[in-house]
């Protein structure tokens, strides 16, 4: 498998799992502008899978599309952050996740808008855009609720801490990564982290919660080694018509 | 329709009334600031209130579907198509608030049973077949009704409507072309296609409530124009105009005295069980205590969320009259 190809399933297997997550929100959400809102980051993020899936199954070359690619892979040959197949939890756990992951997909999207590969710069030119909006959505959501009332406040906190040991498999690089900087095709996991670092301190200062110590780091999401219980779940459902019914158009 | 059984208030007899109506039938529209009757006022708060509630619990059914799509295109159709009828349901609670009810307070009726939504969305969707059912069926029964509706009195409804239209119709079309795709699919997908148009057929035929033309209610609400055409125009419209479709798609309308007649250029079908209907609307559909607790859940499990924001929102502002 190339890099290139493992390269672009991360980006379009982060998207696809965070806006299949997004939309088991669909009709549940606090108040109907969240139902709205929670679906169009939803439908954003499943527009841009198409995109990364579509040039990964053209790279791969192996006459599979972003469909078969979604639908017919198990769950170790997906690879996407173990972040983004957390559980929704309650509203507060959906929201700090989205700003988490936000935040560096800001940061690596208008980095890969200088992709030496035009194909990923177009389709980081077009998705940056979407994501700039997902970013500052999630952020005034974060500090809203984390300067909110002292059980909103509780509850944030609470998600940060959760989902905190999920923060550092983003900013990981390995032997893909490196081969795709040193191809300028994308920038170094871990060269972002500065900037992720300092735009969240001062959404979390803002929203009055704590930075939790400590940088222990779950692994195995984006090399596929050992993702979480629940991501076998999640693709029971998105991929049970495609299984049940091989072959059939729809 | 989305609105069915809208019950409404008696007209007074004062010479505002009478010059209301003069206006209404001058063909003015009605704007919130206007003087109206008390009866025109609370029948249009119910009448929009349902049809909002509708495009609300109208997400759960479809919503059942979204993580099940079988491609990334049709994932991405349904999750805009349940989109808009959140919208749609913004828009609808927007016009019902300009004659002084507030969202959360209609919201707390639907909540409470207090007031209704379509009977339509008290039935399941059990395959993905009943993905492309409700847009070629739902939202065509929708629009029947909802079409004649742009030229309702009311203005902020009327102009409601003409937006909610154009996406509607959008749905409907999507609708179709899922059941084409199962129609001319594999042995499965034909039956699965079948299997949907039995089940949605009559509730379909629902959505317009039962006949109407010895209805008081119904009379008030069409001098007001509120209510464009009786119930049963609208449901002969959709019979005439949905029949030719299932005949395209090779599928067999579950009604074995559907008749054409040359002499009318009408189709003769089956009313549907209407006893079941009142069932439906009592409570006892398929799914109602299922949509209704969805909807419950999901408002009680926000209330940290909206409160919440709400304090932060109070907080911002108060720092900025601080800082004056
Ligand atoms: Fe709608
Ligand atoms: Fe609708
Ligand atoms: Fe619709």
């Amino acid at each position: 498998m190339s890099d290139l190809f493992t390269f672009l399933t991360r980006m379009g297997d982060n998207t696809l799992v965070l806006g299949h997550r997004l939309s088991e929100w669909c009709g549940h959400a606090p108040v109907l502008e969240e139902d709205i809102a929670l679906a169009n980051t939803a439908l954003d993020l499943i527009g841009q899978t198409q995109m990364w899936l579509g040039l990964a199954a053209q790279v791969e070359g192996a006459g599979r599309s972003a469909d078969d690619l979604a639908m017919l892979r198990d769950a170790w040959d997906f690879r996407n952050l173990l972040l983004v197949e957390r559980p929704n939890g309650d509203f507060g756990a959906t929201i700090m996740r989205q700003c988490l992951f936000d935040r560096f997909h800001l940061l690596l999207l208008d980095a890969l808008t200088h992709s030496t590969d035009t194909r990923i710069a177009a389709i980081a030119a077009k998705a940056v855009k979407e994501v700039r909006y997902h970013a500052d959505r999630s952020a005034e959501l974060v500090i809203g609720l984390g300067d909110g009332t002292a059980e909103s406040h509780t509850r944030m906190q609470t998600a940060l801490d959760a989902l905190w040991p999920y923060v550092g498999e983003m900013f990981t690089d390995d032997a893909t990564d490196t081969a795709m900087a040193a191809a300028g095709i994308a920038p170094l996991p871990s060269t972002l982290r500065a900037a992720w670092d300092t735009q969240m301190t001062d959404i979390l200062t803002q929203a009055t919660l704590t930075r939790p110590d400590g940088d222990f780091a779950h692994q195995g999401g984006k090399n596929g080694a050992q993702h979480s219980e629940h991501l076998g779940h999640m693709l029971s459902q998105m991929q049970w018509l495609q299984r049940a019914y091989p072959g059939a158009t729809w | 329709m989305y609105a069915q059984l809208v019950k409404s208030d008696a007209a007074d007899d004062s010479p505002e009334a009478r010059a209301f109506q003069a206006r209404i039938d001058r063909g003015e529209k009605i704007e919130p600031k206007d003087w109206m009757p008390d009866g025109y006022r609370k029948t249009l708060i119910r009448q929009i209130g349902q049809h909002a509630h509708s495009e609300i619990v109208g997400q759960l059914p479809e919503g059942n579907w979204i993580t099940r799509a079988p491609t990334l295109e049709r994932k991405a159709i349904l999750l805009a198509k349940v989109q808009d009828e959140a919208g749609h349901g913004l828009y609808l609670y927007c016009a019902a608030e300009t004659l002084g009810v507030s969202r959360d307070e209609l919201t707390e009726m639907l909540l409470d049973g207090r007031m209704k939504y379509s009977s339509i969305f008290n039935y399941p969707t059990l395959t993905w077949a009943d993905m492309g059912a409700v847009g070629w069926l739902v939202d065509g029964a929708a629009i029947m009704n909802q079409v004649p509706l742009q030229r309702t009195s009311y203005g902020p409804y009327a102009r409601a409507m003409v937006r909610i239209c154009k996406e509607e119709s959008f749905h409907q079309r999507q609708g179709f072309d899922i059941m084409m795709k199962m129609a001319n699919g594999t042995e499965a997908q034909r039956r699965m296609a079948q299997n949907a148009l039995d089940r949605f057929w009559y509730p379909s035929l629902m959505m317009f409530g039962p006949s109407d033309k010895d209805s008081v209610h119904s009379a008030q609400s069409m001098a007001w124009k509120i209510k464009m055409n009786t119930n049963d125009e609208l449901r002969q419209k959709f019979v005439d105009q949905t029949v030719p479709q299932a005949e395209y798609l090779g599928l067999t309308v579950p009604d074995p005295d559907l008749r054409w007649h040359d002499e009318t250029g009408h189709y003769e079908f089956t009313q549907p069980d209407w006893s079941e209907f009142m069932d439906v609307l009592r409570g006892n559909g398929p799914c109602n205590a299922d949509r209704l607790a969805a909807r419950n859940k999901a408002w009680d499990d926000g209330a940290w969320v909206r409160e919440g924001l709400m304090a932060h929102a109070d907080k911002k502002r108060a720092a900025k009259v601080a800082a004056e």
